[in-house]
């Protein structure tokens, strides 16, 4: 198969790759770059396990091609903060219970970051609206909009 | 107490937040190979040949076995042994897996998989449960004639004197869908060959380890010891990770053993879907007889469980049905009868609920029809009837060694959501969008009862620097238990829960403590915890009495020091008791062993003490019904739960929300739509769970009434959460709509025609539109 070469840069470091037509996002992530972070929980676009944010958008990584990102900015979990200086998302994610399992957890965390990014004060409604595209089967999600909403306001 | 009974972070969510901590499918080793298996496309048939002579050559492909290849036994199953690891001669539903590949990549896998020839000659099916039993049907096990999976029979009094002595008769029938678990984290497993021993290592989203391990070690010819399983983090679980994970790492040990590489195998979505085992459906036949003045004289039960084509933990779920069919409710004569019945369908097995959600959707139901037979209002009829102290039980057990508080639960629900007001208001009214508020209540046997040996075991080492580790027969599954053990490690130390660390669950570490299910962790994971702990804390005492110049008696401790209770100024800090201790040459780390106190059972009438204690709980839901569309909007739920005692408040609230989530899917949107055995919701686009905009308010209450026999009186919350939700909806609905909907889910069709049309769908396709 013809190899398309990419480069793209994920969470700040640029990569240049040379990929199969039909290799998804999700999977340059996970098996090229190590970036495990990026679940995959149903791989047709319904979980948003997968989510990462491209370009500033919050997209399904596994309904993406990477062949398609050339000059595109990836952001994934791993990019979000580290443990000596967590994401005001990630402090408040623990702080509020909202983490179970973890599975739902990366995708919910870029796609409140994507939110966030955009709006940085919404409305509970506006929070559910955002993060409507993952899906979590442990927490009834309760926790998770309480989390979202305190890290807003702390970002101020 | 100074951690206990408070909230405290999770102690495995700062890995999770990163996006550090490895799930199955994250693990990656040197040389790993990927292995896929292929799947029976008939329900039932016999299988004539196996051809992998050209999947074998392919290149990159380095193994193709079939049943032939099983080292050890080719079935397995924690009651009757009778699941395939893969089919060796018949092949019994379309989850069925007849080979497996081992290739260098998961797509050469997939091509090689479509090389295999397999010759099938078909078998008379049968998908319905009922048919199942009649005469004549097709047998789909030798052991089990009749295609009876489980029987399970209870009875109290005389039924027909109790019919015969009631002012109101009233039959009813209720029917429960197939659910899937759907678990975000698809199954995932790789096995490592042990290097330079006879040997493997087990690593994936295994709820339990060690039924795994003892799987394992039967099919693969391997003793105890040789088989070692390490828990990975679990993306979910509710039950459903358990015998389709035996099924998966067994094939991935069959591929490493081999090859003698690594082997990984995941799931896709779909593969789930179609492999795993669901959540029984249910047929429930109801006959009740009361007194004018509403007090229950009799009851019958008869009830039909799906238990698709392998027995799995049929027998222990609808045993917990027959323990619990009547409800929280005082009922002189009984009689019940639950059948599980082997079909050509999915199989069915342990589902977060595990055989409670299907009878009190149908009891909860049943009392609600009867308040309105008797033109009394619902919350009436359960006060006259509902358990209280020393209440005797459908088993003929006496609740008196623990706090019956069914109307404490009842009555806080009942306050904070306004039932008595809103139910009235809502009695009457007009228009297209109309509101219900419906009640439901349970009371739920606490871990394992009389269904098997119940005992676990925890280990709790304090390291020469302060720091502690705490090992745990039972599994995190993403529920909060290595946070809760870890909060009774540092309570009973009387150290800083921060200094705590909590070993992921590994089967060479740790005797067998039974399976993480029957939301026994807390109550019985969590005594052995305090008992280890508790060990080593006393040792610390001894070996400080000369330096405080007190008796054990005399000493107090917490917040990282041990100090004399009269004179808190002689006190010692943590570390440095810990320095006395080890220059004693003492012993800090310590096994606990918790065994349930004992049950009791009866098999031929269905009576004992079915289990050592029991939770309450009320959950009331308010809805508005679209009465053009059928659509049904939760508007809240309010939800109150005695625990017993809250070890961490936070993580029980967290129970709760997710439990009422899986409730509410249960009762509106789920349910796996399955046809002559395919299953034909594929992918979460067809199988809907609830999204967190479906999610209303909920308020979660939690109730306190300290148990004797839990750690610091803490009980159970895992499943209570889920098992009443889709009756107080489904009470709400027929409030609203003024018509009772006795099928779940509660889809738009059912609730605006009070049928589904799913199945009138597939005949249709079938004639050829
Ligand atoms: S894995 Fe991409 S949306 Fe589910
Ligand atoms: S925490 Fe488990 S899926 Fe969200």
């Amino acid at each position: 198969m013809n190899k398309l070469p990419v480069t793209l840069t994920v969470n700040g470091r640029e990569y240049n790759l040379k990929v199969d037509g039909n290799e998804r996002l999700l999977d340059t992530l996970r098996q090229r770059l190590g970036l495990t972070g990026t679940k995959e929980g149903c791989g047709v676009g319904e979980c948003g396990a997968c989510s990462v944010i491209l370009d500033g958008n919050l997209v399904n990584s596994c309904m993406v091609l990477t062949g398609q990102c050339t000059g595109a900015r990836v952001e994934t979990v791993e990019g979000l903060g580290t443990a000596a200086k967590l994401h005001p998302l990630q402090q408040a994610f623990i702080d509020y219970n909202a983490v179970q399992c973890g599975f739902c957890t990366p995708g919910m965390l870029m796609a409140a970051k994507a939110l966030l990014d955009k709006n940085p004060h919404p409305s509970e409604a506006e929070i559910r609206q955002g993060l409507s595209g993952v899906l979590c089967r442990c927490t009834g999600y309760k926790q998770i909009v309480d989390a979202v909403n305190a890290a807003a306001g702390e970002e101020g | 107490m100074d951690t206990v009974n408070k909230p405290a972070r999770r102690v495995d969510a700062l890995g999770k937040v990163l996006g550090e901590s490895k799930y199955g499918a994250d693990l990656k080793f040197d040389g790993m190979l990927y292995g896929k298996v292929l799947y029976t496309p008939y329900s039932h048939a016999r299988i004539l040949s196996i051809d992998t002579r050209s999947a074998a050559k392919l290149p990159g492909v380095e193994a193709v076995l079939t049943a032939a290849d099983v080292p050890g036994l080719h079935t397995f199953g924690t009651v009757v042994p009778n699941q395939q690891v893969l089919a060796k001669e018949v092949v019994r539903y379309l989850g069925d897996g007849v080979a497996i590949v081992a290739a260098t990549s998961p797509a050469l896998a997939e091509k090689a998989l479509a090389l295999i020839k397999v010759e099938y000659k078909e078998l008379a099916t049968i998908f319905d449960p009922e048919e199942a039993l009649a005469e004549g049907a097709p047998v789909l096990h030798d052991d089990s004639p009749g295609n009876i999976a489980a029987h399970h029979v209870l009875e109290k009094g005389e039924v027909e004197k109790g019919f015969a002595a009631s002012d109101i008769i009233l039959e009813r029938e209720y029917k429960t869908q197939l659910v899937e678990h759907a678990y975000i984290e698809p199954e995932a497993a790789v096995v490592v060959p042990d290097p330079g021993r006879k040997g493997i290592t087990v690593y994936g989203s295994i709820q339990n380890p060690f039924s795994c391990r003892k799987a394992l070690s039967r099919m693969l010819g391997l003793k105890l010891n040789e088989v070692r399983v390490i828990q990975s983090f679990m993306g979910g679980s509710f039950g459903g990770k358990d015998e389709v994970m035996s099924a998966q790492c067994a094939r991935a040990a069959m591929l490493a053993l081999k090859t003698g590489r690594p082997v990984k195998m995941v799931n896709t979505r779909e593969e789930s879907l179609r492999e795993g085992y669901k959540r029984h459906p249910y047929k429930l036949k109801y006959k009740v007889g009361v007194t004018r003045e509403g007090k229950l004289m009799a009851m019958k039960i008869y009830i039909i469980a799906d238990a698709g084509a392998y027995t799995a933990q049929t027998p222990f779920v609808t045993w917990r049905s027959v323990v619990q069919a009547t409800g929280p409710y005082e009922v002189p004569h009984v009689r019940t009868d639950v059948y599980g019945a082997h079909t050509n369908n999915c199989y069915t097995s342990a589902f977060r609920g595990f055989g409670s959600p299907q009878i009190i959707f149908a009891q909860e139901s049943l009392m609600d029809e009867l308040a309105g037979e008797l033109g009394m209002e619902p919350l009436e009829l359960r006060r006259l009837n509902g358990y209280h102290q020393g209440s005797v039980t459908a088993t003929g057990q006496t609740l008196d060694s623990h706090q019956v508080s069914l109307s404490e639960v009842v009555d806080k629900a009942v306050e904070r959501s306004d039932y008595l007001r809103k139910f009235k208001e809502y009695a009457n009214q007009k228009g297209r969008f109309r509101k219900g508020i419906g009640l439901a209540c349970s009371f739920r046997g606490c871990s394992l009862g009389a269904e098997g040996v119940d005992a676990t075991g925890a280990m709790v080492s304090v390291q020469y620097d302060g720091s502690v580790y705490v090992f745990a027969g039972l599994a995190e599954n993403g529920q909060g238990l290595q946070t809760i053990f870890s909060q009774i490690a540092a309570e009973e130390l009387g150290i800083n829960v921060e200094r705590v660390r909590f070993m992921e669950t590994d089967t060479a570490n740790i005797p067998d403590g039974g399976p993480t299910v029957a939301s026994r962790s807390t109550i019985m994971g969590g005594n052995a915890v305090r008992i280890a702990a508790a060990k080593v804390r006393e040792t610390l005492l001894g070996a400080v009495l000369g330096k405080l110049k007190a008796s054990t008696e005399e000493l107090a401790w917490g917040k990282d020091r041990i100090w004399v209770k009269e004179d808190p100024s002689r006190s010692i800090s943590f570390e440095d008791a810990i320095n006395e201790a080890c220059s004693q040459g003492e012993l800090l780390t310590e096994l606990g062993w918790y065994k349930a106190p004992k049950v009791s059972w009866d098999d031929s009438h269905g009576q004992g003490n079915a289990y050592f204690t029991y939770v309450y709980g009320c959950q009331i839901a308010e809805v508005e019904v679209d009465t053009e569309t059928g659509y049904t909007r939760v508007l809240k739920i309010t939800a109150a739960h005695d625990v017993g005692r809250a070890i961490n408040p936070e993580t029980v609230r967290g129970q709760i929300y997710g439990g009422v989530a899986q409730g509410l899917g249960y009762a509106l949107l789920e349910e796996v739509q399955q046809h002559e055995g395919e299953i034909k919701s594929k992918n979460f686009d067809e199988y809907l769970i609830p999204g967190i905009k479906d999610m209303p308010e909920i308020e979660a209450i939690i109730v306190e009434n300290p148990d004797s026999y839990g750690p610091y009186g803490a009980k159970t919350i895992g499943e209570p959460t889920l098992e009443m939700t889709a009756p107080a909806i489904a009470s709400a609905v027929a409030q609203a709509t003024g018509r009772r909907v006795r099928q779940l889910p509660l889809d738009l069709e059912r609730v605006l025609l009070g049928r589904s049309l799913q199945q009138d769908r597939y005949k249709r396709r079938e004639g050829g539109c």
